[in-house]
């Protein structure tokens, strides 16, 4: 009697099982990724192979605001149109994206590579603090903008790194916390309306 | 008549983690069911309704629904913000700190309201007054009692001696207080002052109005907070996490001063 062939063919196997570990790709999304490619050109499927393998071999930590990029140091920090005397702390270099796209911020940036998480075990010698530490110590910098996210591990980080750069004499500035583009006053939580209040400005 | 869809309960947010691009998974632990896992949509996108209401250690109100694995929250609205907790890393340590040990210690939908209200009250008292680690202590001490780990304080755990007044012994694999004699087969055993046994004695007993008159110097303080650490570290078979950061701002403040 044959056996019924439950598994895919020992490479495509491999291949779902590898599209499967992404985040957020479930195993059926893995198995129509993986027969997608198997139908496509073969071309598509060696420009994505180059593609993974690039953003590997090709992207560097930049050692002064330790962001992903592709120089060291970054574009960003190796701009001197930018005003290098201001530094916008962030979780994640996802973060430098949307600020950039703001457009609004002409300083430099610093990447702690996450955030302070007591409960998953995640504390401060975990993170970039050191380096930023010893960026506050040989630069002229006269303010660091904390721009962690506003919840309980965003604030937690803040709150933690204003204490260590405090004798240091430069300016520790949050962003404004307060009511969103677009949203309902009559959902806002109490803590963002008493921080909206706090913060409101002459129209 | 179908089973209602939706169930309404108070809750304290013990802890969250991300799911997919926008959701989280809450761990609450509410009024009525005890400790439970929830999914809020939506919720890491800026103009959430809920974002504001779920954060840990907030004392919220929820409406939830019943989902096929997860239950979902479908409303939200905060009771107490208890801010000060968030906006002081002494108290936001000791808070989480709070928080991870109910987490551990409790199953899932297992109703305790007497649970619920030693937690609420400790965050309340964290979130406003000084003697920060007394009430932690009470805290764990009470916590220990009500999960059914009470520490016996009152005789030798092993020849169930009356205990003198002197120094006697601290064993968290022994489940409490060992006399001198005792001690001596015991070589994790450590020794446990008077004034702390003293202490632990109130801690279990009394209101935390009575254990709040007590005045600890730093001494004691810190040998009580290394016993019942130790203790939930036997209990739990493993260590805190958020212990490790409120070392962490220990080593720092000593750091500065």
């Amino acid at each position: 009697l044959d056996e019924p062939v439950t598994s895919a063919a020992a490479p495509v196997a491999r291949l779902i099982e590898e599209f499967h570990k992404l985040p957020g790709v479930g195993p059926k999304s893995a198995q129509r990724l993986t027969y997608h490619l198997l139908r496509a050109p073969a071309d598509e499927a060696r420009a994505l192979a180059q593609a993974i393998l690039e953003v590997k071999e090709k992207t560097v930590l930049c050692s002064v605001c330790q962001n992903i990029a592709d120089s060291d140091p970054c574009a960003i920090c190796s701009n001197p149109g930018r005003d290098h005397g201001a530094i916008c702390v962030v979780e994640e270099p996802l973060d430098i994206l949307a600020l950039e796209r703001a457009g609004a911020y002409k300083g430099l940036y610093h990447v702690l590579h996450g955030v302070i998480s007591p409960m998953d075990g995640v504390g401060p010698e975990d993170l970039k603090v050191q380096e930023l530490l010893s960026r506050l110590r040989s630069g002229d910098v006269h303010e660091v903008i904390m721009a962690t996210n506003p919840n309980l591990e965003g604030e937690a980080t803040a709150m933690y790194i204003a204490r260590l750069i405090s004798p240091l004499d430069v300016k520790v500035t949050r962003l404004a916390r307060g009511l969103p583009v677009g949203a309902d006053l009559e959902y806002a939580d109490n803590v963002t309306l008493a921080r909206a209040l706090e913060g409101r400005q002459e129209v | 008549l179908p089973a209602p869809r939706v169930y309404k309960t108070t809750a304290i947010v013990l802890r969250h983690r991300k799911l997919g691009e926008a959701d989280k998974i809450l761990t609450l632990f509410t009024a009525n069911y005890g400790k439970l896992d929830a999914v809020a949509k939506g919720v890491r996108r800026p103009t959430s309704k809920l974002a504001g209401h779920v954060e840990p250690l907030t004392y919220s109100t929820f409406l939830l629904a019943l989902g096929r694995e997860l239950d979902i929250v479908t409303q939200a609205e905060t009771l107490e913000p208890l801010t000060p907790l968030r906006e002081d890393l002494e108290r936001l340590g000791r808070g989480l700190y709070a928080a991870e040990l109910v987490d551990r210690l409790t199953p899932d939908r297992q109703e305790s309201y007497p649970l619920f209200r030693l937690l609420l009250e400790t965050l309340r008292r964290l979130a406003t007054r000084d003697d920060l680690d007394l009430a932690l202590r009470y805290f764990e001490v009470q916590l220990l009692d009500e999960l059914g780990y009470r520490p016996q304080l009152d005789r030798c755990v092993s020849c169930e001696a009356a205990l003198e007044p002197t120094t006697n012994f601290w064993s968290a694999a022994a489940g409490g207080v060992l006399c001198p004699a005792c001690a001596a087969d015991d070589p994790l055993a450590r020794e446990l002052s008077l004034s702390a046994l003293k202490v632990l004695r109130l801690l279990q007993r009394g209101s935390f109005a009575d254990a709040a008159r007590v005045r600890m110097e730093r001494m004691l303080s810190q040998e009580l907070e290394r016993h019942l650490r130790e203790y939930t570290r036997y209990v739990l078979e493993r260590d805190l996490r958020s212990a490790a950061f409120l070392d962490t701002l220990r080593r720092q403040k000593a750091l500065r001063t």
